[in-house]
């Protein structure tokens, strides 16, 4: 009457067929992730041998000797031409322009972004515009005259120079319009009849709930902030105002010298300056990469 | 705006205040500025400067060597952007078919995303150098005489090689989101309707992928236009000379070095005009053809 | 020749994860097969292997007389119609349709020629040159369906393609679906959740639960003989009740209660008793007490929900019955009754 399942043997175990296919895949992924990985590497090793080594021969496959001492000489001996920076507070510059970049970007772009979708304002149109408009000029563009405007600020070598002009573009305020704008309006309702003021109900609710966003942007916006080269290097004539990207340049442009450039601690320079970011975008990666796929206006 | 806005004034204006100050002052003050220096020419002294209306822009577009620096800009863009949305396609193609290791290679591929510009050009200085570097003698081998920094070629095409590698990632990790973004059983309908895997990538996934492609055209070409810079001046090792340069270089050469500001200014604004026009190529193509589904 | 057999086929992902059991069945030419099942059942495992977008892990499977292992899903002769349609988005429903052909080499007149018919047979016509994005849900299956139905295959695939609709859609494309399965004569496997979907298209149903078939039968024999309480529960509806009884030779006592029952089967020991809302009779004299919480007025019919012995249990009225509220006496009518071992839920 009812059919149930029958233990017949298989008639035949088939092979697994080997998929050459996909082996060819996986040689193209490798040949990419080795031609990625190869630079750095080689900086790496070369990083190990001393200047003279590395000025007579190049980069190096293997490695020297000489690591440690490269590493000390470039954070800890103070060089350049003051003799008052090291490798350590250039890493602090780095830090503090990094992390002071990503923080103050995102708090200002998050206040105008709810400024601009959650209040009946006038001009909010035109402040999105207004706002907009910057995404017409990047700063490389307009680096002259902002440069003049610093100076006449009297804000050359200092801190608030270096930072505050590059937060003035209005990447962030988009990204956090576009995810304010997909929250529910329910949410803000519910809060209304709860009694939240429109500051709690940000403070409250909304900040809370953009945790993963302002998370995928700080990473993003710390690596652009550490990454920095054409302003930092004519904002800061001040040695001690040096980022690692800025030092490494000062090294390799020492032929001036009739010494050969310490490219051992200049390639070491450079893997200290490439360390912090690439270890916050590998171990943040789903945050990064969310934060980039997102970011698209 | 939202439905349920609020109605105070005060909290958003103090709200909105200090973006609209930053950019008041670091940007339109600026911004103004160069549009007005860019229709003076100043004295090489320093003592003042004469309105000479359009002049500058005009000796500009006669300048050959103007116009040699944008031939370049344009060369290097299409250049650098075919060549690392080609690769990066191809292998966010390859990581997104991968079932095993998938995570691994897109971590591996991704990562040179956070290298500054200028340690790629330091790098690259290494690996292209004139006498050791491994990509001069890989070269050497073809019969080119690769000279960085002497041969214009040759530093043009070390400049190219270095702003794709540092590109690449980038826009694997956009196509790959991309790639995983087209449903599934669309995939698996095209298998069963097309036996061919190059057609079904051409006919079904490659258009799917295309508003990401789009959108990647402009960030490329921006990428190119502007963010190459530190790549470019680590290359050149300081010494313009006769190297080749982009527009955006040549602002900052003849801004800062060359102390000709009224030219440098109208550079600034003859860029200004280009960004106008692919931004407003972006969101007018851009916005068209993205929500299929 | 359409005939789709399995031998064997068996199904264990590379975690180690058993998604089907080991399986043999034959489905035959110009069949309608429902396989049905809650989910994670197996159901729509076994459909994509058939279909060739799951690798088979052992056993045979043949369409036809050829084994199709390995065969690529382009070269079996299947069409399928996937939960969302899977349309392609930046094409037209002309082109949609029609792909399928031109991949095989067909000449454009023809495939325009097929496309015109298939747009026809299905109300699709003024939407040829329109693209997914501009057309509802059903009319998005409707192109689903014309791409299948437009390559004349020798086996139609069908992946819980109604989900996705409101209700009225529902039953109204479950019509159009058999009758186009009727009209075309081509063999079809379908695979839903929904048991009346089941129940109404299928010349044979295949229940399967936790990657194992239950029971293979046509509905009236699913309906009418489930092979446990499994079936007895999941398909029809209302459910058929199961009552915790005990068997003492031929009579069967109902825990905690003394009423007696002829039993089916002679058995000592746990069991289920069986018997569908139906198959009730309301009696005054009856042999079982039965009481009355809930009346729902179904228009056609009436159904009384209840307690009998302690246990839940349904009774359906015809929509002239008397019914109240309280207690009451019905009968069983004994040709009605199952048995089911209540250890292992299997029909004795």
């Amino acid at each position: 009457m009812a059919e149930t399942t029958l233990d017949t043997p298989a008639e035949t175990h088939r092979p697994r067929r080997i998929k050459w296919e996909a082996i060819g895949d996986h040689i193209i992924l490798i040949l990419g992730a080795l031609l990625m990985m190869l630079p750095p590497l080689l900086a790496l090793t070369t990083a190990s041998h001393d200047a003279v080594t590395i000025h007579r021969e190049g980069l190096q496959l293997t490695l020297g000797d000489d690591l440690g001492k490269n590493f000390r000489a470039a954070m800890f001996e103070r060089g350049g031409f003051t003799q008052t920076v090291d490798g350590m507070l250039m890493l602090m510059n780095s830090f503090i322009l990094g992390i002071g970049f990503a923080v103050g970007k995102i708090v200002i772009s998050m206040m105008a972004a709810y400024a601009i979708v959650y209040f009946r304002l006038r001009f909010a149109t035109l402040a999105f515009w207004v706002i907009f408009t910057t995404l017409l000029l990047p700063l490389e563009v307009r680096i002259l005259p902002s440069y003049e405007a610093i100076q006449k600020l009297g804000l050359t070598n200092t801190y608030t120079g270096l930072i505050v002009p590059l937060i003035a573009s209005a990447t962030g305020t988009f990204f956090f319009r576009q995810f304010f704008m997909s929250v529910p309006e329910e949410l803000a309702e519910a809060a209304r009849i709860d009694g939240a003021g429109p500051w709690k109900f940000f403070v409250d609710i909304l900040i809370p709930l953009s945790k993963t966003m302002i998370a995928a942007i700080f990473i993003i916006m710390f690596v652009f902030g550490w990454n920095q080269y054409l302003w930092p290097t004519l904002i800061t004539t001040d040695e001690s105002f040096f980022t690692l990207v800025r030092g490494i340049k000062q090294i390799v442009l020492s032929y001036t010298d009739s010494q050969i450039p310490e490219h051992g601690q200049a390639l070491a320079l450079a893997i200290v300056a490439m360390i912090p970011p690439v270890l916050v975008v590998v171990f943040f990666q789903n945050w990064f990469v969310k934060g980039l796929t997102e970011s698209d206006k | 705006m939202k439905r349920a806005g609020f109605d105070t004034i005060w909290l958003p204006v103090a709200l909105l205040l200090p973006q609209l100050m930053i950019i008041a002052i670091f940007f339109y003050w600026p911004a103004g500025w160069a549009l007005q220096s860019s229709f003076f020419l100043q004295d090489p002294f320093g003592f003042g400067s004469t309105f000479v209306m359009a002049e500058n822009y005009t000796s500009l577009l006669g300048n050959d060597q103007y116009k040699r620096v944008a031939g370049f800009t344009i060369l290097y863009s299409v250049l650098v952007t075919f060549f690392s949305l080609a690769i990066a396609l191809l292998l966010a193609v390859k990581a997104d078919k991968v079932i095993k290791g998938a995570k691994t290679y897109r971590t591996l591929l991704m990562w040179v995303y956070a290298i500054a510009p200028p340690v790629a050009g330091f790098l690259g200085i290494l690996f292209f150098d004139q006498s050791t570097g491994p990509l001069t003698k890989f070269f050497q081998v073809f019969g080119w005489d690769f000279k960085l920094g002497v041969d214009y070629n040759a530093t043009a095409t070390a400049m190219v090689i270095v702003a794709v590698w540092k590109q690449v990632p980038v826009n694997s990790i956009f196509f790959l989101s991309g790639l995983q973004s087209i449903p599934r059983s669309v995939r698996e309908a095209a298998m069963i309707d097309n036996r061919s895997a190059t057609g079904r990538f051409w006919q079904v996934t490659f258009p799917l992928l295309a508003p990401t492609a789009f959108f990647l055209l402009i960030i490329n070409i921006t990428y190119a236009l502007f963010d190459t810079f530190g790549i470019i001046d680590a290359l050149m090792k300081g010494e313009p000379g006769n190297n080749p340069m982009t527009l955006v270089y040549k602002v900052y050469l003849d801004g800062f070095r060359g102390n000709d500001l009224g030219g440098s200014s109208a550079q600034s604004v003859i860029l200004m005009a280009l960004v106008l026009l692919l931004t407003v190529f972006q969101f007018r193509l851009v916005e068209r053809r993205i929500h299929y589904t | 020749m359409a005939q789709v057999t399995l031998e064997g086929i068996r199904k264990v992902y590379p975690n180690g994860f058993q998604a089907v059991q080991t399986t043999s069945f034959t489905i035959q030419d110009g069949e309608f097969v429902v396989l049905v099942g809650p989910s994670g059942c197996g159901k729509s495992t076994l459909l994509r292997m058939i279909a060739g977008l799951e690798d088979i892990t052992e056993g045979v499977l043949k369409i036809g007389d050829r084994v199709v292992n390995d065969v690529d899903p382009a070269d079996r002769d299947i069409a399928m119609v996937f939960q969302n349609y899977a349309l392609y988005p930046h094409m037209t429903v002309r082109k949609n349709i029609g792909y399928g052909l031109k991949n095989r080499g067909a000449p454009t007149a023809e495939i325009d020629a097929k496309v015109e018919d298939a747009a026809k047979m299905l109300n699709l016509s003024e939407y040829l040159d329109r693209k997914p994005a501009q057309l509802s849900g059903g009319q998005r299956q409707r192109v689903a369906m014309g791409r299948a139905v437009v390559r004349d295959p020798a086996l139609f695939l069908f992946d819980e393609p109604l989900s996705n609709l409101d209700a009225k859609l529902r039953n109204q494309m479950r019509i159009e679906i058999k009758a186009l399965q009727r009209r075309l004569r081509t063999t079809a496997v379908y695979v839903t959740h929904d048991q009346v979907e089941a129940m109404t298209m299928a010349d044979r149903i295949i229940v399967l639960i936790q990657g194992r078939i239950e029971q293979i039968g046509t509905p009236s024999e699913i309906y009418h003989n489930p092979a446990s309480t499994f079936v007895a529960s999941f398909m029809g509806a209302p459910p058929m009740n199961l009552i915790e009884a005990e068997v003492d030779q031929q009579s069967v006592r109902i825990n905690g209660f003394g009423n007696q029952i002829q039993a089916p089967q002679s058995f000592d020991g746990p069991v289920t008793l069986g018997i569908r809302p139906e198959d009730v009779e309301m009696d005054e004299q009856g042999q079982v007490v039965f009481h009355v919480d809930i009346l729902e007025e179904l228009g056609a019919h009436r159904l009384l929900h209840g307690r009998l012995a302690n246990q839940p249990f349904s009774v359906m009225l015809g929509k002239d019955d008397a019914a109240q509220i309280g207690e009451t006496k019905i009968n069983l009518k004994p040709e009605a009754l199952r048995l089911f071992d209540r250890k292992t839920g299997l029909r004795l």
